[in-house]
């Protein structure tokens, strides 16, 4: 076991865990955090997505002794009041079925925008392709990302 | 206006009808997803009235609205309370949805599966709202001491013209929830619908966005342990021995040892099936440390039946359609002798693999026993029979057992099984301790009750003129004989013949989306494409011209035939103008259709395959549904889509195979499921507007795109596509 300083969402929190511990499982049992999914545990299905600094990574396979100074965002931290762009487009767009994968895929989809504010239907097939929907949502995560991409170019 | 007698059932309704005088009083749900979003909160009433137990009003005129049935995904925790809603009169945006606790005395069949929430519940959600819109305004009436034909209801008000009268339900529900329950109420014309028919989004979408705890697996309690569980590692093998010892002393692990989930005397139910009764539990403080003690876990196993294989199978299956059935399924004219009068014969045999369920969200469980009272809260399908056997399981009345029912992350029919509740039980009352069961892909992957392996035989014989005059399936599948034997083309064929055969298997299977269906749809459709081809006919027209025969002349007693043709037909021809069929295949587009009847409701597809690039890829797809009233549009919509997505997916790339017994796939880098690449580019979906009272919609849009896929696949490969995935055959989409 040893100690970490992790800032996630904004907030700098403690935790004392062996350093093994994947990011996923930081943040669900010490932290508290579930709204970011257990999916596969193999970095297949993408349900674990948070951001590391800018970048979206797969929590599952984050170590925590790997994090160090970067600050992680995770969906309860995407925006104060669920109002970013993307979770907006989502809303909008009534994207999901049972909802389970959504985090992973909004959190993917806004660190993508962030990289690419206009991309095109080939662009963000192949930046989502990491992320499993099994209620099979895609159609509508491509628009509400299309839409989202228009919200905050607008 | 339609008079509806409330007795209509008792067990649904009027039980909870005749305690709502009685002040019946029903809890916030736990569900945090149910509390109001910020908006709302300036607006919470003081006080609450129970009006009966599907709703209850607030002082300011909010309504609260239980949705009695699990949700999984399909959208009934925003579509039930609509429909309560509507028979009320009340705004939507005035409306809070909570879910309902488990009580089957109160609520009729709460269990998700089967497309059967909506269509079950129909009735007794519109007399839930209509009888209580009946009692406020009887106490407007009573308040007011006019005539309660002359008032009207409208959006949450209340108002009686001619004595200048009007009133909030929240300035009525106090003297409402008094009021007598009526013996008969009256429901609105369907087309005197506000909120069904409308696209309403999903309540909540709120939550599902900013992440909030709506699942099983999130559930977080105060002492609260975590639990995995070791299972035998092939079908054949059970538990012989371990050396916990070393495990034991790994940081944070609490406990390791074997779990008996069932007991010899344990009264099992449908929903036990696929049980594996003995299994090695592993109870820690994080997930991530029983992770670990799992790993370095040494478990024996013994051999206790046979290690089967996939190859064995397909074997055991094909050697099944060589034989004959002493009783077939049915049997109409003589197959036989249209054959030898037949001018072409045609013979097509089609095979899937098993398939796993796959959830996202792994199967897991909260469950806390005492010796006093056992409580549990997780993703299931059948919570009232989880309940039954946790009672003989646990040796307690069900009334010390409560379950709440969290959303679930993804069903498929995988959560109408639930023995993983029992697991959690059993392990809870080992610890003396709450627990939180979670399973890792693996353990869910390969812990079986899968979809069956299934193959399907078909022959069918033309005369000269190109006309159906023979039709003969036999159908095979593992621990399931496939056939629906009465659906079409029965009754519109002279000479029929089904015959259908189960092969035994120690691989435990189940309900998959669309049970029988999700294969033998894909086959059927694909099939009367051969031989429409055969025929010369178009394969539009050729399937017309059959229903045509079932409408006007029925073969065999019209009663057996499990479909209505004029149904049928319709959505066909929908989609045939929709898409704009003309039978003709334009230059890098490849087009199939399909149509298929099942779980109550009728779908036509039409699926276009561009052909440019270097594999096909799904750019469009047309479906129109005979589902009869749409509750909500926008989610029906989604149901479909997802229901066509999952269907091109599984046929294409999707399979589980077996060795020595031994699972071949355990989670998603080996075995593939669609991801949006590989997604259809559009979909399109047309309901038919009759206003039949409404079916299911979680099932019926993915059988048939699996013919429509394979239809078109022939079109731009010039190859028939016969086993599943068909990815193995070399055809790739996306």
């Amino acid at each position: 076991m040893a100690n970490f300083s992790l800032k996630v969402n904004g907030k700098t929190q403690e935790v004392d865990v062996d350093p093994t511990t994947p990011m996923l499982w930081v943040l669900r049992d010490h932290l508290k955090l579930v709204g970011t999914k257990f999916g596969c545990g193999i970095a297949q299905c993408g349900a674990c997505t948070v951001h590391l600094g800018d970048n979206a990574v797969r929590s599952c396979q984050l170590p925590v002794s790997a994090v160090g100074e970067q600050s992680i965002t995770t969906i309860e931290g995407l925006s104060e009041n669920g109002d970013h762009p993307v979770q907006k487009a989502w809303l909008e767009e009534d994207v999901y079925q049972c909802g389970y994968c959504q985090a992973g895929q909004i959190m993917n989809a806004s660190a993508f925008l962030k990289r690419n504010p206009n991309p095109t239907d080939t662009e963000i097939e192949d930046a989502m392709n990491g992320n499993i929907c099994r209620c099979g949502t895609y159609t509508r995560i491509k628009k509400a990302i299309k839409n989202a991409s228009s919200i905050s170019n607008a | 206006m339609t008079l509806i007698k409330t007795t209509y059932n008792r067990r649904s309704f009027l039980k909870s009808g005749s305690l709502a005088g009685g002040g019946m009083i029903l809890g916030f749900s736990w569900l945090a997803s149910c509390k109001p979003t910020p908006e709302q909160v300036s607006n919470i009433p003081k006080e609450w009235f129970d009006i009966n137990s599907f709703l209850k009003i607030g002082d300011n005129g909010m309504v609260t609205i239980m949705s009695p049935n699990p949700e999984i995904g399909q959208n009934v925790k925003t579509s039930m309370p609509m429909i309560v809603a509507d028979e009320l009169g009340v705004d939507w945006k005035n409306v809070i949805v909570e879910q309902a606790p488990l009580n089957t005395d109160i609520f009729q069949r709460q269990l998700a599966g089967g497309s059967q929430s909506i269509r079950v519940g129909w009735s007794g959600l519109r007399m839930a709202g209509a009888t209580a819109k009946h009692m406020l305004v009887a106490a407007a009436a009573d308040t007011w001491q006019v005539d309660a034909s002359e008032i009207t209801v409208d959006a949450g008000v209340i108002s009686h013209t001619a004595s200048n009268n009007s009133a909030g339900f929240g300035d009525m529900a106090s003297k409402a929830a008094t009021m007598p329950v009526p013996e008969e109420v009256k429901l609105k014309e369907t087309n005197d619908f506000d909120i069904i028919g409308t696209d309403r989004r999903n309540v909540d979408g709120p939550n599902i966005i900013t992440g909030k705890p709506l699942f099983g697996i999130d559930i977080q309690e105060e002492g609260m342990m975590i639990a995995m569980i070791i299972h035998p590692p092939a079908f054949g093998m059970t538990y012989k021995s371990m050396n916990a010892d070393t495990v034991k002393s790994m940081p944070g692990i609490k406990d390791v040892f074997p779990i008996d989930v069932y007991k010899d005397d344990t009264e099992k139910q449908w929903s036990d099936a696929g049980s594996i009764d003995k299994l090695v539990a592993i109870v820690g403080e994080s997930t991530w440390q029983c992770m670990q003690a799992k790993k370095a876990l040494n478990v024996e196993w013994e051999e206790s039946s046979a290690l089967e294989s996939t190859e064995g199978h397909d074997e055991a299956l094909t050697k099944l359609l060589n034989t004959s059935s002493k009783q077939p399924a049915r049997k109409d004219g003589n197959v036989a002798s249209a054959f030898k009068k037949a001018d072409k014969v045609i013979e097509r045999t089609y095979s899937a693999p098993f398939l796993a369920h796959n959830t996202m969200e792994p199967m897991n469980f909260y469950a806390d026993v005492t010796a006093e009272r056992a409580l549990f809260n997780g993703p299931i399908q059948t919570p009232e029979f989880l309940e039954k056997t946790l009672a003989s399981r646990l040796g307690m009345p069900v009334e010390k057992i409560d379950i709440k029912m969290s959303r679930m992350g993804g069903g498929f029919g995988r959560r109408l099984y639930g023995t993983f509740g029992v697991e959690a039980a059993v392990i809870s009352q080992h610890m003396k301790a709450p627990i939180k069961l979670v399973y890792t892909r693996e353990d869910d992957m390969t812990q079986g009750t899968y979809r069956p392996t299934y193959k399907v035989k078909y022959k069918a014989g033309l005369d000269k003129e190109g006309n159906l005059i023979a039709w003969h399936v036999k159908g095979a599948g593992s621990n399931d004989d496939l056939l629906f034997e009465n659906r079409f083309p029965a009754g519109a064929v002279d000479n029929y013949l089904a015959e259908k055969f189960s092969l035994e298997t120690n691989v435990t299977t189940g309900a998959w989306r669309a049970p029988r269906s999700n294969f033998v749809a894909g086959a059927e459709q694909a099939f009367l494409d051969e031989v429409a081809e055969a025929a010369g006919k178009d394969p539009i027209e050729f399937r017309l011209e059959l229903f045509d025969r079932a409408i006007k002349n029925p073969v065999g007693e019209p009663e057996k035939n499990d479909y209505d043709p004029v149904r049928y037909a319709g959505v066909l021809k929908l989609v045939r103008e929709k898409a704009g069929w003309d039978g003709s295949q334009k230059n890098g587009v490849a087009r199939g259709v399909s149509a298929y009847y099942c779980h109550n409701s009728y779908v036509a597809q039409v699926l276009d395959l561009a052909t440019d690039k270097k594999s096909p890829k799904v750019t469009k797809v047309w479906c129109a549904v005979d589902c009869g009233i749409v509750i909500n549009p926008m989610a029906a919509k989604n149901q479909i889509e997802g229901g066509i997505i999952d269907g091109i997916g599984h046929a294409t790339y999707s399979e589980m195979t077996f060795e020595d017994g031994k699972p071949q796939h355990k989670n998603f880098d080996t075995y593939r499921l669609i991801r949006h690449k590989e997604a259809p580019k559009e979909i399109e979906s047309f309901f038919v507007d009759n206003g039949i009272d409404p079916t299911g919609l979680g099932e019926p849009s993915l059988p048939p795109i699996i013919g429509a896929l394979a239809n078109a696949l022939y079109k731009a490969t010039g190859k028939r596509h016969y086993n599943q995935p068909f990815i193995t055959e070399k055809s790739v989409i996306g």
